[in-house]
Order: C-alpha cells, then structure tokens, then sequence
C-alpha cells in the first residue's frame, strides 16, 4: 500500500482535510471521500464532462485532476451552486426547461454553462453550443440545454 | 393537468446534484466486483489459472459450479449462461467466466488481468453472411435465433407484369446507448430464517425482468428476491435485459461473500459487453404501375443476433412489422430472419428494430423515385395508407389518417421546395459544399408487439397516504423520460387533483406490482390508461365506502384520504390491462393486430456536405408527428429531441469498429456522439388527434423520433451530391469518399 498523504481544499466554501492515496483522482476524492455525490464520472477519460467542476474559478474534468493538484485549492461543485434550498438563475432554468432528463450530465452541464454565462454574460447559440461541447448529452439533444442557458442570460445571467 | 407542461417530479434532486443513482448509494463494507471474460470469440474452455503477485486468499472467487440454481439467464429463450464452465462452450469474446470480488477496486482491476483461461479455440462466424452460408453451425441447426413470415396476396404474381420492378439492399451499422451512467448494480444477501434473500439495487429498466432472473439463478422463491430501481442516467434499452446479467454476478458475489457487493462497469467494459442496436441487412423488391402506384413488396430483412438469442426474437418482430413502412400495397412478402454469430449479444434500443427495416424502405421510396422519374414527395403521397386500408398482416387502419397533411406540414417548416430548387441550382457551381434536403415518412407501433400487451397483463394502482395524499405504484421506471410527472398528471386528472398531490412510490418489488417492462414506448398509452382505471376505481371505492362525497375540493379529498387510511389501515386500488375488444392477433399465421394503434411522423432534414473533408452538417431539422394528445408538451418535445439526436448520430458519425468479434473503438473518444456542437435546433411540430386507448387520448412517442431521422438525412445527402450509392448507416465522412469515388473513378 502506498503512503497516503493530507491535504486541504476549500470545497463548496467549507475548508476539508483528506488523507487519501497520492494517485487518487480529485473526482473519487470528492465523491467517496467527500460523499459529494452529485459529481458523476461518465467515462474517466476527460471526455464526456460529466465530472466537470470549477477549480480556482476554471473548469476542469475532475476525472483527470490527480488529487495532490487540488492541494489548497478552492473547488466548487454541483452542490455548491444553489444557496440552500434556493437554486441558482441556472440551475432554476434547467428545471423550468426540462434541461435535465436523465440528470447525470446535468451537474457537469450545469457549472460548464454557469462558467460559460460568467465569462460571456449574453451568448448567441453558436456560443452556447461551443461553451458547452466539452459536456456530451445522450438524452435532450441539447435543445432544452440551450433554450436554459438563453433564458438565463436574458434574464440578467448566472450571477443573478 | 393532462396538457400541461408539469415541472418533472424528480428535477429538483438533478439539479442540486441529490438524485441517488447506484453508485452514489453509500454500502459500508462494500467490495468490488469485477468480471473475467473469455477474449476469444468461440472455443471450449479448458481450465482457469490464478496468476502469481495476488494476494488470492482475500478475494471472493466465483465460477460457474457456485451457482446455486439455475445457470441461464431468464428472457425470451433461456440460452445464455451467467458464467462458462469448464469444458462448456464459449461463444463470443466477452463472456464472463469468473467474477471476483474485493474491498480493494485497484486491487480487484489488477486481479482481474492476473487470470488467465485455457481455451481450445474453434473458428467463429464474425457476420451475417456467414452466419447465412452456415460456414459454421453454431446455434441450433440453421444458426436461426428466430425467422418470421409475413404474406398479404402474392407478389410472385406481380412481377412479370409491372411497369416498374426495382430491388435494392440496405445495411445499417450496430449502435451503443451510450447512456451517460454505465451498467451498476449493489447487491446484499442475507441468511434470513425462511431461507435466502436477495436484493439488488441498480440501474434497470425492468425491475420484474431482473426478478425473475434471480429467482431463477438461485432457485428462489417469489417473496427471497427483491429489486429497487435507482435513479437511472438513461437507458435507452441498454438497461432492458443486460441488468439480469449484472445482477446476477453482483448476487452471487453478494451470495459467496456474505457483504455487500458493488459492480460498476467502467466506460470501456459497458461499451465492450453490453447491448447495443442489432446490425440488418434489408433486401428489398418493389412493384410499381406505371403512374407509381405500389403493387408488390418483397422484403428479406436479416439482423445479426450475436451469440445467444436474448433480445433478438421481438426486436425481429417489430422490423419485421415496420418494414413495409406507410404505404398501401396489395401484395407483401416478408421474411425475417435472426441470426447467431460469435459476436456479444445485441439488444434492445430505442426503435427496437424498427429503425432498421424502415431506413431500408424509406431510402428505397427516394430510389424508386428517382429511378421511375417521380417526385419522392407525390410517390409517397400516392401510396399513403388512409383509413380503411389494410396492413401486411391484415391490420386495418380504423383511425382517421391523413399523412399527406402531416407530409405537407413538414415540408412547408423546412421550405422543401423552394429549397430543391436554389440548392440545385448552387450545386452546380464549383463551390465544394452541396446542399440537399430529402424526408422520410413513417410510423411506430405503440405498446408490446403482437399478443405482448395480453400476455404481459400488467397491473398498477394507487395507494392512498396518510398525509391523504395519493401514490403511484407501477413498476415502470424513470430513466429520464418523464414517467414519473406524466403518470402524475394522468391520475391528477383522472382524480381533479392539483399535481401536487400525487406522487410516484419508489420502485421497488416488495412494494408495487408487475406493470411489466419500461420499454416499447408502453409506458404512457398502457400503464398511463391502467393507472387512469385504477384511479377511478379507487375514487369510486372512497364514494362507496361513504368517506368521499362528490364534487370535492383538493382539502375535501385529501381529508377523505386521510380518514380512509386511519380507518382501514391502508387503501389501494389496482387496474389490469384490458384488451380493447376490436384488437386480434395471431402469433402462429402473424396476422391480425400488430399494435392497437401507432404514432405517425414525417421527418425532414437540410444537409451540406462539404467535398473537400466529406463532412456532413445538418443545418436545419424538422420533426413532425401524431402521437395522440400530448400529455406533457415540454417533456414530450425533450423525448423528440433527444431520440432526433440519436438519429442523426446512427445516420451520420456512430460506428462501432468490430475485429474478430469484439468492439475495439470502445472510449468516448474512439465512438463518437453528438455535441451540441454538432447539431441545430430540432423543430418538434406536434399534431394532436386523441387516440381512444391512451389516457386522456395518448399515444407512445419515445422509440419513434428514432425511426425517421437517418433515411431522412441520407436522402438530403442523395439530393446534394446526385445518385451515389448511399446504402448504409453510418454514413461517415470516409464511406462517402468511398461512394464518391465509386462514381467519379467508374
Ligand atoms: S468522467 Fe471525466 S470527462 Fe468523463
Ligand atoms: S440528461 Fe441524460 S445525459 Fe443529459
């Protein structure tokens, strides 16, 4: 067995400490570690983005974030966008759209498309459909995704 | 309520990330289990070696001589074994043989690799045509996993006198889920006093089927086997018979081990070993009169079944009743056969067979068109089944049908005519891109194929609570398609409730029936309309029994509710399928009623193709149907989109790579899927005409937008690029240079 070694992170604004094995992946730290299930792994390769987060404020395949990398780092996650019971502007057009079916794209979908909405406030759709090509869908053919992201921003953006 | 664009029940939980899906449950003490498969595609295997380096004693092992019932895979026909034993046969390259388990997942990989078969290997049959040749006999005697005919008059009659007679063959390609959740499964075993008791929590579109798989692979009775359906990140009928397969080694380690026990498939074992769409092979023969009218239908359409007969016998079924796509014709001749090769076992996937045969009929109608100098829109018009026709196996069309109107509609969104004529004026020019746009006209049969629906003979029902609010409790699961908002609403408006107050029981055996399987686009028109009944009846019981007077308030009902269930403890009421009265069908003679209704689409698609990389983008895409009265606009429009995605990913970019019967492109990065990128907004055009089965006037509508989009984007490639010999799904960017070239090098 491997050392295992501690580190810190700032998670969803509360600070953590884990002792885990050098090699693990942020991606099982969060999720067996941290029990933050909400982050899914859908292939493992950096491919689909269903384990997408935000690490120091860019976004990242949690999948292929060696943990040792994330070692003071300030990490959100899916269960860091709504504040409580009270959802975030994108998270609250996902539901009102139908953005989510099957739902297990919808985390990494929803912090690529709060990020996208972050750096560019008022997307055209060819900018929403590159902002979020990183994120594979197998259920909604992007449609309701794209009719979310563009209520949101016109109605004042993520932020809101 | 029914008509409302109801916010789907389970929202919330996806979008705070809460949903639970399999492998978010926490299982203390949990191991890991893990599959060794045969890696040769057919052979005897001879005997199993523990390599060196592994600490084995710390591993639960299991083979097939553990198993303690009965080692085949309950489903159509009971041929697949869990596990190969020695000196058994092993017939395709992933077959399991050993499981093992350990708290360790690193560890359990690493064992995994150290185990290695002595196999006497025999040669294998890889495809179709040498299944058909019977190089080798490998299943039964003809190598037949099922064959069906069909005949309507004679059409051996019909060809020496036709104006027109025009064959032609059409092959599509395999096709993975690719659900964004893979295969998972926990499973726990307990010694209880009345014997053993199984549980297995999973990702699983029918929870009765992987029951009854249980039962049978540990020879248990009804009340020791127990199965709940977790969240599920889509399915797609990848999670329709393969989760018996996993649950079954995730139980017997379970069994062995006496813990708990998590199998997770990572993205390239699901993609290697489990179902995908069946590959076809469609040769067709048609005869025309002169001015176009359809005389004679001959079709041969053959499915490679892979190497146990699992899904294949109704996935035949269905292609086989669609191959004769919407047209009106007096003599049909269809014969269908599925065949076994050494190749893992395809399955079920939206469409269901379907989208095969009808690729090969629609593409044919824009052939036959082109070759008798017809317009592909006014032959389709003139062959249109209306009311009063008669189907391949008798059926005759009851319902008002008017897919001219429907055709029209499509074409008017997508401007086809004004587009034929800019485009093939553009095209002429030097400019590499080529534009195009072309249709595909179609239906797709709702509910179980044939006698299924009776056969299955569901029951739902609804429970009152305590809180005097109502629950729904089927078996059908939520994969994302909605059931749980649209059977919600269906016993809202059944009831006068406000939505809010009923909700859907979680799937689990021990608490709701048998509302048979989450597939065939059921869900809606079958269990909707029994959960419809069911909710009356229970309505009624309450007014009977002097607790509810009628007309109520929401408050008014749920006080009855609540004093109901005080009184009596607990109050449920169950409805059971019907066979509606005019519905007949005879599976010996396949004649008779092949569905109680269908629903009815006309697809149009724009294209461009670029001739310097024969990239292909859709640029515009139309999605026109009936499907009854629509129960649920928004999520009912989501279903449209996301199967016209799939679609248009099996037409264009989704090939799965095969080398001596195992898939070798299995990574994301290798199968390529749709992007938002990659597609345009899909225009979803619903036109209603209630359907007297379905609640509220529904019909099913999951499978269908699987059906049209691949014809209809290869015939826009056919009006683009002029008569290439576009036979084939996918068409990728290098099997179209390869058409091309065809062509342009003689
Ligand atoms: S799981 Fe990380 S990108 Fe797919
Ligand atoms: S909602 Fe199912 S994968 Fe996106």
């Amino acid at each position: 067995m491997a050392k295992q070694i501690t580190l810190k992170m700032t998670v969803n604004g509360t600070d953590c400490v884990v002792t885990v094995h050098p090699f693990a992946r942020l991606l099982d730290v969060l999720r067996e570690e941290l029990r933050l299930t909400g982050t899914k792994e859908g292939c493992g390769e950096g491919e689909c983005g269903a384990c997408t987060i935000l690490m120091n404020g860019r976004v990242v395949n949690s999948c292929l974030v060696p943990v040792v990398q994330a070692q003071g780092a300030v990490v959100v996650t899916v269960e860091g966008l709504a504040q409580g019971e009270r959802l975030s502007s994108v998270q609250d057009a996902f539901l009102t759209y139908n953005g989510a079916q099957c739902g297990f794209c919808t985390p990494g979908m929803l912090i690529s498309a709060t990020d996208l909405l972050n750096r560019c406030p008022n997307p055209t759709e060819g900018e929403i459909r590159e902002g979020l090509a990183g994120n594979l869908c197998r259920c909604t053919g992007y449609a309701k995704i794209v009719d979310a992201v563009r209520a949101v921003a016109a109605d004042g953006g993520a932020a809101k | 309520m029914i008509g409302a664009s109801s916010i789907r029940k389970e929202g919330r939980a996806k979008v705070m990330g809460t949903a639970c899906y399999t492998d978010d449950k926490f299982v203390p003490d949990a191991l890991h289990g893990v599959t060794v498969r045969s890696q040769v595609p057919r052979g005897i295997l001879k005997g199993i070696q523990f390599g060196e380096g592994i600490p084995w004693g710390e591993f639960t092992i299991v083979t097939a001589a553990d198993i303690p019932g009965t080692n085949r895979v309950a489903s159509v026909v009971h041929d697949q074994p869990f596990l190969v034993g020695i000196g058994e046969e092993i017939t395709h390259p992933e077959q399991p043989v050993v499981l093992l388990a350990h708290p360790d997942r690193r560890l359990a990989e690493k064992a995994r690799k150290a185990v290695t078969l002595e196999v006497e290997e025999r040669p294998a049959i890889l495809d179709i045509q040498a299944s058909l040749d019977l190089e080798q006999v490998i299943y039964g005697t003809h190598n037949l996993l099922k064959e069906i005919r069909i005949q309507k008059g004679d059409p051996e009659a019909v060809w020496a006198s036709a104006a027109h007679v025009i064959e032609g063959e059409y092959h599509t390609g395999a096709q993975e889920q690719m659900y964004l959740e893979t295969n998972a499964m926990v499973a726990v075993v307990e010694q209880e006093a009345a014997g053993l008791r199984v549980t297995v929590w999973g990702s699983l579109q029918c929870p009765y089927y992987v029951h009854g798989a249980l039962k049978q692979l540990f020879g248990l009775p009804e009340g020791q086997v127990r199965v709940v359906a977790m969240e599920m990140g889509g399915a797609f009928g990848g999670k329709e018979d393969y989760p018996s397969v996993n649950a079954g080694h995730a139980a017997l380690l379970a069994w062995k081990s006496g813990r708990p026990v998590k199998v997770v498939y990572d993205r390239e074992e699901d993609l290697a070993c489990t179902t995908k769409r069946h590959p076809s092979r469609t040769r067709l023969k048609t005869a025309f009169d002169a001015e176009g009218h359809l005389l004679a239908l001959d079709v041969d359409f053959v499915l490679d079944g892979g190497a146990y007969a699992t899904m294949s016998p109704v996935v035949l079924s269905r292609g086989a009743l669609h191959s004769a796509s919407v047209y009106r014709c007096p003599n049909v001749k269809v014969h269908a056969r599925a065949v076994a090769t050494n190749t893992p076992p395809p399955g079920a996937f939206r469409g269901f067979g379907a989208p095969q045969s009808l690729f090969a009929m629609e593409r044919h109608m824009d052939v036959c068109a082109r070759k008798m100098g017809l317009d592909a829109v006014e032959l389709r018009r003139k062959n249109f089944l209306r009311m009063g026709d008669t189907m391949a196996t008798g059926q005759v069309i009851r319902e008002d049908l008017d897919l001219g109107g429907l055709m029209d509609r499509a074409l008017e969104e997508i401007d086809y005519h004004r587009k034929r004529t800019t485009f093939a004026a553009a095209n002429d020019s030097q400019n590499p891109i080529k534009r195009g746009v072309g249709l595909a006209v179609f239906m797709h049969g709702c509910g179980f194929t044939g006698g299924g629906e009776s056969y299955l003979a569901s029951v739902a029902g609804v429970e009152g609570l305590a809180d005097g609010t109502v629950s729904i409790l089927a078996a059908s699961t939520e994969m994302g398609q909605g059931k749980n908002t649209v059977f919600a609403q269906i016993v809202a408006e059944a009831l006068k409730l406000p939505f809010d107050m009923v909700e859907t029981a979680e799937v689990d055996t021990d608490r709701v029936p048998n509302s048979g399987p989450t597939v065939a686009s059921r869900s809606t028109m079958m269990v909707g309309r029994i959960l419809e009944d069911a909710a009356i009846s229970f309505k009624q019981a309450l007014v009977q029994q002097g607790f509810l007077k009628e007309p109520y308030t929401a408050d008014g009902f749920r006080e009855a509710v609540a004093k109901a269930v005080a009184t009596l403890g607990s109050v449920k009421c169950y409805g059971q399928y019907h066979r509606p009265p005019n519905i007949a069908w005879n599976d010996a003679t396949y004649q008779g009623d092949a569905y109680p209704t269908y629903s009815w689409a006309c697809y149009a698609a724009e294209v461009a193709v670029d001739l310097d990389t024969y990239e292909v983008k859709v640029e515009d895409f139309v999605a026109v149907q009936e499907v009854g009265r629509v129960v649920n606009p928004t999520l009912a429009a989501g279903q449209i989109e996301g199967g016209v995605a799939q679609g248009i990913g099996w037409g264009l970019w989704e090939e799965v790579t095969m080398k001596q019967g195992r898939m070798i492109n299995n990574q994301m990065t290798n199968y390529i899927i749709p992007t938002s990128a990659d597609l345009p907004q899909i225009r979803v055009v619903f036109l209603e005409n209630p359907h007297p089965a379905g609640p509220g006037g529904a019909k099913g509508l999951g499978e269908l937008p699987m059906d049209g989009p691949a014809p209809a984007l290869i015939n826009a490639l056919e009006n683009a690029l002029g008569p290439l010999r576009l036979d084939e799904v996918p068409m990728t960017p290098d099997r179209l240079l390869g058409r091309y070239e065809e062509v342009t090098h003689g």
